[in-house]
């Protein structure tokens, strides 16, 4: 079996109110998947599922096609939608704590610790409490938590939610480095032009449901509209006039426009170079935002 | 990482920061000082010498018998009560002899002066009824006084995790019972040293005040007090930890502690005061939160038989069994609840079965 994180078929309520229905999707290995949702969608149920700290009602994770068990979860790297270390700790003597916990031995947790804070640039900082450092290091920090012991999955939710531009440099290059060595990694965010950018896989969710899920191109072939854009020298106002031409947008020389079924867009090209120079002329994809307005709705 | 591994690692973080801890440093070293300044400080007063004036030869010489008393010669009584007055001398003795003090005239010197009737004791070995008194108060109150102080530290260390959130990460990590179980038992062996460090200074300073046979008597009460001491402890040290893993804030600690701190303190008071009560000390010395204290005090004062303290541990031990597996289940059922205060019964049903 590959190394896939599969959820499936997970339900879950509080009290009378359903959360989660029949949630499925996979994380694969060496992807970076986001997980989209708006707020109470159950993006972080959904996590707290995977890494077992909340009981599912039905369904299952499955890791490597075997069902989760504690010992292989321990091999996960999690960080929490709410953040939080020891306050009162050293930087260096909890995340050695948190790798010893999680089944190094000492020596190791040493050696992961001192090569990690290297990484995201705490090296300096070793010996601090926790909350002597500024907001951006403690968050640093924290992501340091979820990778001490060199894990198998990552799950982090809403892991660049408040970090500082800097830090959202750094955390990004180490789950991108983490993803290339063969992790997979999946990742939360209410923040659709940071996942835009950053994942490979998609999985769109709203309440409680899972509405779309798949790659990044594939999604965007999937729900591609018949849009295309035109750029002309003179004013662009006559695709008005031309059949099956619905207009999005109309600034003068630009424009924007929807094909009608059956229509075939190369016969608009050459009614446009008919008439002058075309300098541009393109299908638009939809933008994330696009197709999760439109899954969503 | 098995729950046995998994305990280890906490208890051990547990253990360095408490350790580390200028406040649990400094306290434990505050109440070493008023333990050794308790048992030395008493002796070191009554230890004092009482300065006589004393104009009759023979008197002085009577007098100076006593190393308790340090005799002054003057050349006659009213030299003598002159010395009095300006204070040279806490008393004098006259021709009577009478005693001459400002206010009060010293027990010592009376003593001296005075001769006692021969006594012949029939049960020299019966308890000193001023230690039949003290000792079930001492043991009753470093009971409560460790048993309060670890048990809120316990809590607080556990709402501590909550409150900062690393909970969730801990939870994701080992079995929640090990985190419950790895508090209790840094806490017994933190609340363990202290009572050793205690006991030692105490004894070293009954040792310095030459309190010897007061020693041998305590030394078979206090075997035993260890072994309920710690189970109690532990017995109690679950329920702190639940205390702390229902509340979401240091600051509603204290709320939820309060029936916690009723099933401490009754005993206490039931010990400490009903101590010359048989009947009562006899069902006190059963019940699993006041036989750490009440057994002890029996095995002291005599009243035990030999048989009796194994069968009170043995309750004991089953009681707190009890309480580990109960204290277990609801710390599950809450430590993830961050968001407003838990109900024992919310956190008894809402235990998460997780795999």
């Amino acid at each position: 079996m590959t190394s896939v994180l599969h959820v499936d078929r997970v339900n879950r309520s509080f009290g009378s109110r359903q959360v989660l229905t029949d949630v499925s999707f996979t994380v694969t290995a060496g992807r970076m998947t986001g997980f989209v949702g708006g707020n109470g969608a159950g993006k972080t149920t959904s996590m707290r599922i995977i890494l077992g700290v909340l009981a599912a009602d039905s369904g299952e994770v499955s890791w490597q096609g075997k069902r989760l068990t504690r010992q292989a979860r321990a091999r996960f790297g999690y960080m929490p939608e709410e953040r939080g270390l020891y306050p009162k700790m050293g930087v260096q003597e909890q995340l050695v704590h948190l790798g010893r916990l999680h089944g190094l031995d000492m020596a190791a947790a040493r050696r992961a610790t001192d090569a990690l804070l290297e990484r995201v640039g705490l090296a300096e900082r070793g010996k601090d409490l926790l909350e002597t450092l500024s907001l951006g290091n403690q968050q640093r920090a924290q992501i340091a938590a979820a990778l001490v012991h060199d894990p198998e999955v990552l799950v982090l939710d809403e892991p660049f939610s408040g970090l500082d531009p800097m830090a959202v440099e750094t955390v990004l290059s180490v789950l991108r480095e983490r993803a290339a060595q063969g992790v997979p990694v999946l990742f939360s965010s209410h923040q659709l032009d940071v996942v835009e950018r950053l994942c490979d896989d998609l999985v769109i969710i709203s309440e409680g449901r899972i509405r779309a899920a798949g790659s990044r191109e594939e999604l965007r072939a999937a729900h591609a509209l018949p849009r295309f854009r035109l750029l002309v020298d003179d004013d662009a106002g006559w695709l008005r006039d031309v059949e099956g031409v619905t207009i999005v947008e109309l600034d003068g020389p630009g424009a924007v426009f929807d094909l009608a079924p059956g229509v075939d867009e190369q016969q608009v090209l050459a009614a446009a170079l008919a008439r002058g120079p075309v300098r541009a002329f393109a299908p638009v994809t939809p933008s994330l935002a696009e197709i999760f307005r439109e899954v969503t709705r | 990482m098995n729950t046995y591994q998994a305990t280890r690692l906490v208890a051990a973080r547990e253990l360095r920061v408490k350790l580390r801890d200028r406040t649990f440093i400094f306290s434990t070293l505050f109440f070493l000082v008023i333990i050794a300044a308790s048992a030395v400080v008493p002796a070191l007063i009554g230890n004092g010498t009482t300065t006589v004036a004393v104009a009759d030869a023979a008197t002085a010489q009577l007098l100076s018998a006593s190393d308790e008393l340090e005799v002054v010669t003057v050349g006659d009584d009213a030299e003598a009560e002159q010395r009095v007055r300006a204070g040279d001398v806490d008393a004098a003795v006259v021709d009577g002899p009478v005693v001459v003090a400002m206010d009060d005239a010293p027990q010592s010197l009376i003593t001296a002066l005075s001769s006692s009737p021969p006594v012949q004791l029939l049960n020299p070995d019966a308890v000193h009824p001023v230690a039949l008194f003290l000792v079930p108060l001492v043991f009753a109150l470093v009971f409560f006084f460790i048993s309060t102080m670890f048990g809120t530290q316990i809590a607080q260390s556990v709402t501590e995790e909550k409150q900062t959130r690393i909970a969730e990460i801990l939870v994701a990590a080992v079995p929640v019972r090990a985190l419950m179980l790895g508090k209790v038992l840094a806490g017994g062996a933190l609340a363990l040293g202290q009572i050793g460090l205690i006991a030692v200074v105490a004894l070293i300073g009954l040792r310095m005040s030459d309190s010897g046979p007061l020693l041998t008597l305590i030394a078979p009460a206090l075997g035993w007090f260890v072994p309920f001491f710690v189970i109690g402890f532990v017995m109690l040290a679950a329920l702190w930890a639940v205390a702390g893993a229902l509340v979401s804030r240091q600051e509603d600690i204290a709320s939820v502690a309060l029936p916690l701190q009723m099933v401490i303190m009754i005993p206490f008071f039931a010990v400490a005061m009903f101590s010359s009560n048989d009947t009562l000390m006899r069902v006190l010395s059963y019940l699993p939160f006041s036989a750490p204290t009440a057994m002890p005090i029996r095995l002291f004062t005599g009243d035990a038989a030999g048989w009796e303290p194994f069968v009170a541990l043995v309750v004991l031990l089953l009681t707190t069994a009890v309480s580990l597996l109960i204290g277990a289940r609801l710390y599950e059922g809450s430590l993830l609840r961050t968001n407003s205060r838990t109900s024992v019964a919310t956190a008894w049903r809402e235990r998460e079965q997780i795999g």
